[in-house]
């Protein structure tokens, strides 16, 4: 660039700078009714793979239930797919514009995709209100979190919400206090806050009650269709309620997928009763 | 009104406070209006060594706001107090103008001394109180910004992040140890004659730091509060207790710990600018790393993530030291190092943490 176009540049008051543009992630794009591809994903850990050339495809508004033995490496594929693990080889992406493996954490939660944790992580000494509103969608940029007020339609979802996950008692209760069921329901309450688009729930049921299993069932039904849901279990029972008839179940086995389709076409699948017979 | 709602919910700052109030008032008027042969006359000296308290007791606000609430154990914010007092030094030595030893109208002794012809670029403007002032926080936060962005956004934190606070507090200080840095090597900065045209032996000009450097003390709580108060202090207890949870939820934090530090940064500046004047003297040492530790140790002592509990701790050890080195100046490190030892097993939440569990007691009795 010569020096006069670069001086016209700067007299030009309608010339923008790409480096002023503010980085944005693309819009969401589903318009081929998949949200989540992940492709010839590879992760070793000191030698040890632990996904192995996996492939999965979830559509929007699918609630889809992956089970698995421990170890399988359930866990590790939502490392990949929230940022927390970068692959050795492959490709995930969330619609057909945004390249996950591109973001780091925050982008991707601020890009639609939410995540509760196998074991309960919610903020101990902030109270059930103080982490449902962390939790909420809102601009998530230092000034704004410094000036941030509810809204009305803010507190009312929040009210919503802790009615929903039954813990209007305790809103003013440090969430550390809380019982392990109730800290589970607490993270399900967070995720609903931050209104993503894919929810990925990693064994939610572990440490509940039945009824408190079959609440949790009801609730996660009830979600898809708004969000995409991917459930993790290996809790086979829960996951048969889950998926009902003619829902889509994966098998995920040493890091690659096992079989996948109905749950009664998986649980006939010879690969899989073997994997779990021999366990 | 702002200011009371601040303190709405937070008991400690509330006595804090009043108590600071008190003592700002009453101290002057013992000064200046009781005659000096009265055993309530505060002496002028007093009155100094206890505006540099509180000074202190901002620095230490300051590290609980990152160390309390963010979790970042740093152990250099002595770097930021002391770069706010050169800041301060430097525009009080230009205010000595031709009345130094050799009678420079441009130059410091110092750099007459060392045969230098101009004053270096970066002592230009300190002339002016304005500048200065603006300097002052500006340099510590600079500092601050870029050594926060460096750390934080490659995550480095715990004990590394602790260890690198220490190396840029010490590698400032062997900077500002050599005579070619302009900052009159390890001699520092002294001989100060005025402030604003206001002569620092006067005892109106020392009462006048002394309320100023509370007035500092009390904003800067405040400042600290309202942060706290507002969802950005409970988005810093969130990375504090569980940094990866939060940066899932979509916060960066890299981002938070960043203006927070730079923040406290220029708090530990506006301390140590206060300071300087009340001590007549800025040197190297300020910058060294044990500084650092200490200032630590205060917060810890008073009581960690509750904002007075530093203001206490600071003003219990502070005095502590002024006795130990006074009466027993050998035994002032081991004092220390004791009073740590035992508040770490004995009152793990600091003096204010054991007088909360004192008070729950009653009320449980009651
Ligand atoms: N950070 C890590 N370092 C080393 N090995 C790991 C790491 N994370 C997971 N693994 C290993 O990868 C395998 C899959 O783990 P994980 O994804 O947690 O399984 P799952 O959630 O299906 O029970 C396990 O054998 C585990 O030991
Ligand atoms: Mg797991």
């Amino acid at each position: 660039m010569s020096i006069i176009t670069a001086l016209e540049h700067v007299v030009d008051r309608e010339h923008v700078y790409p480096f002023l543009v503010p980085k944005q992630a693309p819009t969401l794009d589903v318009s081929h009714k998949v949200l989540l591809y992940l492709e010839g994903i590879s992760v070793s850990f000191d030698g040890f793979k632990a996904i192995n050339d996996l492939n999965l495809y979830i559509n929007d508004g699918e609630l889809r239930c992956i089970i698995g033995p421990n170890g399988a490496g359930k866990t590790t594929m939502m490392d990949i797919i929230t940022g927390k693990t970068r692959p050795d080889c492959g490709s995930a992406w969330f619609g057909q514009t945004i390249d996950l493996l591109a973001m780091d954490e925050p982008a991707i939660a601020q890009a639609g995709i939410g995540r509760k944790f196998q074991k309960p992580t919610v903020f101990e000494e902030l109270s059930v209100w103080e982490n449902l509103e962390l939790a909420m969608a809102d601009d998530r940029d230092v000034w704004s979190i410094f000036n941030a007020r509810l809204n009305s339609e803010q507190s009312s979802m929040l009210l919503e919400t802790i009615e929903l996950i039954g813990l209007q008692e305790n809103a003013k209760m440090p969430a550390g206090r809380l019982s392990h069921g109730q800290k589970q329901w607490l993270e399900i309450g967070m995720l609903l806050m931050q209104k993503p688009r894919l929810l990925l729930v990693d064994e939610p049921v572990a440490g509940m009650t039945h009824q408190e299993m079959d609440r949790t069932a009801e609730l996660l039904i009830s979600l898809a269709g708004r969000h995409s849901v991917v459930v993790v279990e290996h809790d086979m029972d829960f996951v048969r309620n889950l998926a009902g008839d003619d829902r889509t179940v994966t098998v995920l086995h040493q890091g690659s997928v096992l079989s996948e389709g109905r749950m009664s076409k998986v649980q006939q699948d010879p690969k899989v009763v073997e994997v779990y017979l021999g366990e | 009104m702002g200011l009371l709602n601040i303190l709405k919910n937070d008991r400690g700052g509330q006595i804090m406070l009043g108590v600071l109030l008190v003592i700002t008032i009453l101290v002057p008027l013992l000064n200046l209006l009781v005659p000096e042969s009265n055993p309530l006359h505060v002496p002028t000296y007093t009155v100094t060594l206890m505006g540099k308290y509180l000074t202190l007791a901002l620095l230490a606000v300051a590290v609980d706001l990152v160390w309390g609430y963010l979790g970042i154990l740093t152990l250099g914010h002595g770097a930021f107090f002391a770069l706010g007092g050169y800041a301060m030094g430097m525009y009080l030595m230009r205010q000595i103008g031709d009345r130094g030893v050799y009678g420079n109208p441009e130059l410091p002794d110092f750099m007459v001394f060392l045969n230098w012809q101009e004053l270096p670029w970066f002592w230009q403007g300190f002339d002016q109180f304005w500048f200065a002032a603006i300097m002052i926080m500006l340099v510590p936060g600079v500092l601050a910004f870029v050594f926060g962005w460096l750390a934080f956004r490659s995550r480095v934190s715990g004990v590394y992040l602790s260890i690198i606070t220490q190396a840029m507090t010490y590698a400032l200080m062997l900077a500002f140890y050599r005579n070619e840095m302009g900052f009159g090597g390890n001699n520092g900065l002294t001989d100060f004659k005025d402030l604003l045209g206001f002569s620092l032996q006067e005892d109106s000009t020392r009462i006048t730091l002394f309320v100023l450097s509370a007035v500092a003390l009390a904003a800067g709580y405040l400042l600290c509060r309202h942060i706290m108060n507002s969802r950005l202090g409970r988005v810093c207890i969130a990375v504090r207790d569980s940094e990866s949870r939060a940066r899932f939820m979509g916060y960066r934090v890299e981002n938070v710990k960043l203006w927070i530090f730079v923040i406290s940064a220029m708090l530990a500046g506006i301390a140590g600018a206060l300071y300087v004047p009340q001590v007549g003297i800025i040197n190297p040492n300020e910058f060294s790393p044990i500084n650092s530790i200490e200032i630590v140790v205060w917060v810890a002592v008073g009581g960690r993530a509750t904002l007075y509990g530093a203001v206490i701790g600071a003003l219990l050890i502070n005095y502590a030291k002024t006795y130990f080195t006074a009466e027993l100046p050998e035994i002032w490190l081991f004092a220390l190092g004791g009073i740590f030892v035992l508040v770490t097993l004995l009152l793990p939440k600091g003096v204010t943490g054991f007088i909360d569990k004192l008070q729950q007691r009653k009320e449980a009795q009651a």
